[in-house]
């Protein structure tokens, strides 16, 4: 348990408030040198969890964007074509034989590192993070997989590449689309879940140490009301602190002080034309009061 | 590991009845459908110690995160914990800071054990009763079977092999979708790496030039079902259809409606068909009747539409277009899915009928925001949407 504390605590030090569960989980993945795969609703602060890590081991961020239609080209290396080319013409004139000259464009000076590579290349051990893995096709992620328990990645020009430290690998996915279940028991799982009303109190308060007590609390229980609501896109933390934000630029105080304001405000929590027409002026009133 | 061995005697206590009791959980997990196989049995006692074994909630969160492997497992998880080791629900419930529990991803699992065994349900595959002309000799039984209407299927045994050739058709389809998606693109971007190797030979003129064999992306496909009593007839059938597209298509999704939508991908991709049919009934507990077209797309758009739809979806909807709800919503909510995929099919099964007309409000509302609108009661007619289902 003391293992699991102290990890909570280094999490808080970095800027990231997490629960006491989540900490356990991040704890093993440090000791187990397991991938993590966080799954959630868009907007829970998953992407955060990765970038927290990075902050806590004090190690380079390598961010992998998922889409669909990623290749190893953009993912994992590329040549450098341009100065291959323009190599190979410089070389011309010169008398060596072609094996020769082949050697060398396809050398290292001549490799772009993407993710991937980049990222088992490292002197120290870096986070991983591989953002909405489900976008990408079933070859990628099988792809994946192998470099995920083999750490190894074979180039033909060159050879196969090993690894030079092991990093710290976490996954996202929103559920767009099944992932492999061989992928998914290679990983450490945890479901990250809209944050409860202290947790979020917490975040805000740590974001924006300049607001008060009292909108701080009013903003995260609106905001936790609005998430009960039949919404197209729920407000996620990301939406909650760029309205508390913004409201502590309007010099607002409390919830109920300028209802006019309040709503040219709810800009920042609801981003789909529909969700603004469905929340009527009514039941803006009816949240805020409910909050008091 | 410093929580463990820190302290000499809470080692020596890990290496037996605790460790024990610990591997049994895996077993229990594993007989819960849990992918626990021999690897995470091991792992399992690295994490007990390394969250201290001796510390049930360390011991819970380690665990959850070694054997969960979805967010369905997820949900379980605590409940089963609590069983296995005797913890009182409502204590743990307030330590667990309520991840999980909350949510609940609407899918009936184990509904097959439930007192609702109720295969009968009108709407979903009541068609045994229904009296009509089986195909009877004449032309080859093939060729028969291909052109009839699947209301004229007389008896159970006719009905069962008509899903089998549904089912089996829909399976066909995958294979040949992809062998013609194969050639189509063959060689249409320059493969640069491969033609920089090749233009050594020529001073680094990129003469030879080699291409990129490039596979064109399957679509993915979204069927809506409609199983009102209207459909009654046809929907069983189109049911098995949607199992065979979703078991060979990786990125398919179904769904059935008449007053409520519910997403139904799981329960059809379970291997036997008699417990697929258990889940389908218990999902349909307590629908009332009438069919409200429009309101099941509306769900459909606010739950499913930003995950489900985008320009390589194709969306199928089977249905006769007997709403109960106003034709507006529907073509409302038909427009906002055209809008975002590259195909709405919408499949009738009475177009195949003499003399049909889509007359019916909820149809002619529909006609105008769908790309095709075709026949589906028969083999061939089933066939014939064959090219619609090509991202082309």
């Amino acid at each position: 348990m003391k293992d699991i504390a102290d990890f909570q605590w280094r999490l808080d030090e970095a800027g990231y408030v997490a629960e006491r569960s989540l900490a356990a989980t991040l704890m093993l993945v440090s000791r187990m040198r397991r991938p993590l795969l966080l799954e959630g609703e868009a907007g829970v602060g998953k992407t955060e969890i990765a970038k927290a890590l990075a902050r806590v081991f004090d190690c380079p961020l390598i961010r992998l964007q998922c889409y669909e239609g990623l290749d190893v080209s953009s993912a994992v290396y590329e040549w450098n074509y341009q100065h291959q080319l323009l190599t190979i013409r410089l070389q011309e004139s010169e008398p060596a034989p072609v094996q020769e000259k082949e050697q060398h464009i396809f050398s290292e000076a001549f490799l772009l590192k993407r993710p991937l590579l980049k990222a088992i290349t490292q002197p120290e051990p870096p986070v991983l993070l591989v953002d909405e893995i489900d976008r990408t096709d079933e070859e990628f992620e099988a792809y994946l997989l192998e470099l995920l328990s083999d750490y190894q990645i074979s180039i033909p020009e060159i050879g196969t590449v090993q690894a030079t430290s092991i990093p710290y690998v976490v996954l996202t996915s929103n559920g767009t689309r099944e992932l492999s279940d061989a992928l998914r028991r290679r990983c450490l799982y945890h479901y990250v879940d809209y944050p409860s009303f202290d947790k979020e109190l917490r975040i805000v308060h740590k974001h924006l140490p300049a607001i008060g007590e009292q909108l701080g609390a009013e903003v995260v229980a609106f905001v936790q009301g609005l998430r009960e609501l039949d919404l197209r896109k729920r407000p996620g933390i990301a939406e909650t602190l760029d309205w508390a934000a913004a409201l502590l630029h309007l010099g607002l105080e409390g919830l109920e002080q300028d209802p006019a304001r309040l709503a040219d405000s709810l800009a920042c929590l609801l981003k789909t034309r529909e969700d603004r027409d469905a929340l009527s002026a009514e039941q803006v009133q009816r949240l805020v009061a409910k909050v008091r | 590991m410093s929580g463990s061995v820190d302290n000499p005697a809470r080692a020596a206590d890990f290496g037996d009845a605790l460790s024990a009791r610990v591997i049994g959980f895996t077993r229990m997990l594993r007989d819960q459908g849990f992918p626990v196989g021999v690897q995470e049995g091991l792992d399992t006692l690295r994490v007990a110690r390394l969250c201290d074994i001796t510390d049930p909630q360390g011991l819970r969160w380690g665990l959850r995160a070694l054997l969960c492997t979805c967010a369905d497992e997820w949900q379980r998880f605590d409940e089963l914990f609590n069983i296995y080791w005797r913890v009182e629900g409502p204590r743990t419930r307030s330590v667990t800071t309520g991840a999980g529990g909350a949510r609940h991803t609407g899918r009936g699992e184990q509904g097959a054990q439930g007192p609702a065994r109720n295969i009968d349900r009108p709407g979903l595959g009541d068609a045994r009763g229904i009296e009509g002309e089986g195909p009877k000799g004449g032309a080859s039984a093939a060729e028969v079977r291909a052109r009839t209407d699947f209301q004229h299927l007389a008896d159970q045994g006719q009905l069962r092999e008509m899903e089998q050739l549904v089912e089996r058709l829909a399976r066909r389809m995958r294979r040949r979708l992809v062998r013609r998606a194969r050639i189509a693109r063959a060689g249409r971007q320059v493969h640069l790496g491969r033609t920089v190797r090749n233009s050594l030979r020529y001073g680094g003129l990129p003469l030879d030039l080699a291409f990129r064999r490039r596979r064109r992306e399957l679509p993915r496909l979204v069927l809506l079902l409609d199983v009102s009593r209207s459909m009654s007839l046809y929907s069983y059938l189109f049911l098995r259809f949607a199992r065979g597209i979703v078991s060979v298509f990786r990125d398919a999704d179904a769904f059935v409606y008449h007053t409520q939508l519910v997403r139904v991908t799981e329960a059809l991709r379970e291997p036997d068909i008699e417990r697929v049919k258990e889940k389908l009934a218990v999902l349909s507990l307590g629908w009332s009747g009438g069919t409200r077209i429009g309101a099941c797309l509306e769900r459909f758009n606010r739950d499913y539409g930003r995950r489900l739809l985008n320009r390589r979806t194709i969306v199928v909807i089977v249905s006769d277009g007997l709403d109960t709800g106003p034709p507006a919503l529907l073509a409302e909510h038909l427009q906002r899915i055209r809008r975002r995929v590259r195909r709405v099919v919408w499949l009738n099964p009475l177009l195949g009928r003499a003399g049909y007309q889509p007359l019916a409000g909820g149809m002619r509302a529909a006609l105008g925001a769908v790309d095709v609108f075709a026949p589906a009661h028969s083999l061939d007619s089933l066939r014939a949407l064959e090219p619609y289902l090509v991202n082309g």
